[in-house]
């Protein structure tokens, strides 16, 4: 259901505003440019900055490639629970329903699973049996089969990007929504990094074949393409890294821009 | 100098207990994550977190000898948090499975209509539809849901506040007497949810010492 409809059924529900923090070893990589951070490299001092600026989740994503890693994001993971009182999803290497129950044991209160869900999709299965569908995001990196032509439709990709899978991105979509992830991480390979607006086709394919809420990703150069992804495109949250980081735009700005438009958002950030 | 007082926050796999836990103290109380029913008797108020499914809670609670200290707590008056699930499971049951649950108000658990984009997740918008001082700052802010099942209750009596999805109206804080469920996740709620466990708080020394 679009976001329209949902107004039209006298719901309230804001639009979430995501930053995304790229973890290695532990550490935050890709630049970010926050006055007065002790650390830049901390993830728990940055989601925490985060928190207070208004963001309404966070999601860590763990690029690490050593799979002897589990440790240092465990501690993260741990860290980030003690200091934030919003909810936070952890991503990268989920490949067991082991893997799920340890990062969720740790604090975190959703896995995104990737790669190991297309090699295995009864994985998500177990997981969502596990821990609740509430707690599954399954993360989706999608290119389009011609750059120019939707109609052509988008591929699945694997291993951060690298691999291409064959599969429809919208019928995966709707299988791992099926095998009972709670929520879909969206991602367009094709706009990722170019700062040119989310691919609005790709998320109107998605939202109409799936009824969990969809995280956009993949694009985002300004706050009105964020707005876009919500009112033309569908979702339920937007997902933003560097324009955040570097301090392009503001979650508030964002959300000035969703209010304008008539997107319910959580302005209200502060204690009553 | 009144002693300070403690929260078990029940630890059944079926919850952030970390995060229940974090939220409870920075209220004000001290909390301990346990699956012993002994210690969790010996408490002076419960916390019993929950998501995911309603029959696997249901289930978890009661081969875990936790939902005989519910049951005594309940039973004596003494005071009890449930949080979202953990609230659902004070109803009689849910269409989400046969197991039963606590029975203490009346009403049943059903799923979002399925034109609805469930589960219903994210920051909602909060009525209070009958004043208490546990919704003291609370009326008209948003708080943090994640559910796809919400209570239609019976009765209204116990309904404190009120949360609308999918088209429907749904009770989101309740209060039985010393019993209280809020099917948003106060301890995911940034300095909102950090509100309502202060007022929870205050609530539990009244009781405790009255």
């Amino acid at each position: 259901m679009s976001a329209r409809g949902a107004a039209a059924m006298g719901d309230r529900l804001a639009a979430r505003v995501i930053p995304c923090l790229d973890v290695e070893s532990g550490r935050v990589v890709k630049g970010v440019n926050f006055v007065g951070l002790r650390d830049a490299g901390d993830p728990v001092e940055l989601a925490r900055r985060y928190e207070l600026a208004g963001a309404d989740e966070l999601v860590l994503l763990d690029i690490t490639a050593s799979s002897d890693s589990r440790g240092i994001i465990l501690d993260v993971v741990e860290r980030c629970a003690a200091e934030l009182s919003i909810p936070f999803t952890i991503g990268g290497g989920v490949r067991s329903v082991d893997d799920a129950r340890m990062l969720l044991g740790a604090g975190a209160d959703k896995v995104s699973v990737n790669t190991a869900a297309v090699s295995d999709p009864e994985l998500l299965d177990r997981i969502a049996a596990a821990v609740g569908s509430q707690s599954v995001v399954v993360a989706v990196d999608a290119r389009r089969r011609d750059p120019e032509d939707p109609a052509a439709g988008w591929e699945v990709f694997t291993h951060g990007g690298r691999t291409p899978t064959g599969l429809d991105v919208v019928e995966w979509c709707a299988e791992a929504v099926r095998r009972g992830a709670g929520e879909v991480l969206l991602t367009s390979m094709d706009r990722d990094g170019t700062r040119e607006g989310f691919d609005l086709e790709l998320l109107r394919a998605v939202t109409a074949a799936v009824d969990v809420p969809v995280i956009a990703s993949g694009g985002a150069g300004d706050a009105g393409h964020m707005a876009d992804a919500v009112a033309d495109g569908g979702a339920s949250a937007v997902l933003a890294a560097s324009i955040l980081h570097f301090g392009d735009v503001t979650v508030d700005e964002v959300k000035d821009v969703m209010d304008a438009r008539g997107i319910p958002v959580r302005r209200d950030v502060g204690a009553a | 100098m009144t002693r300070r007082l403690r929260a078990a926050v029940l630890d059944y796999d079926a919850g952030n207990v970390r995060s229940a836990k974090r939220g409870v103290e920075a209220a004000g109380v001290d909390a301990v994550i346990t699956s012993d029913p002994v210690v969790a008797a010996d408490a002076d108020a419960l916390v019993i977190p929950g998501v995911g499914h309603f029959g696997t809670c249901s289930r978890r609670l009661r081969e875990r000898g936790l939902e005989a200290v519910v049951r005594s707590f309940i039973a004596e008056e003494r005071p009890v948090l449930g949080i979202c699930v953990g609230m659902q499971l004070l109803y009689a049951g849910s269409d989400e499975s046969d197991e039963p649950g606590l029975g203490l108000l009346p009403g049943r658990v059903v799923r979002f209509p399925s034109d609805a984009v469930v589960p219903h997740m994210g920051w909602d918008v909060v009525d209070v539809a009958r004043p208490d001082p546990l919704l003291d700052g609370i009326d008209g802010r948003r708080l943090y849901f994640a559910h796809s099942y919400y209570a239609v209750p019976d009765a209204i009596d116990h309904v404190l506040a009120r949360c609308q999805y999918g088209g429907e109206r749904f009770p989101c804080v309740v209060r039985e007497g010393s019993v209280v469920g809020t099917q948003f996740h106060p301890e995911k709620s940034g300095a909102v949810g950090a509100r309502v466990l202060a007022n929870w708080v205050t609530m539990l020394r009244s009781e405790v010492q009255a």
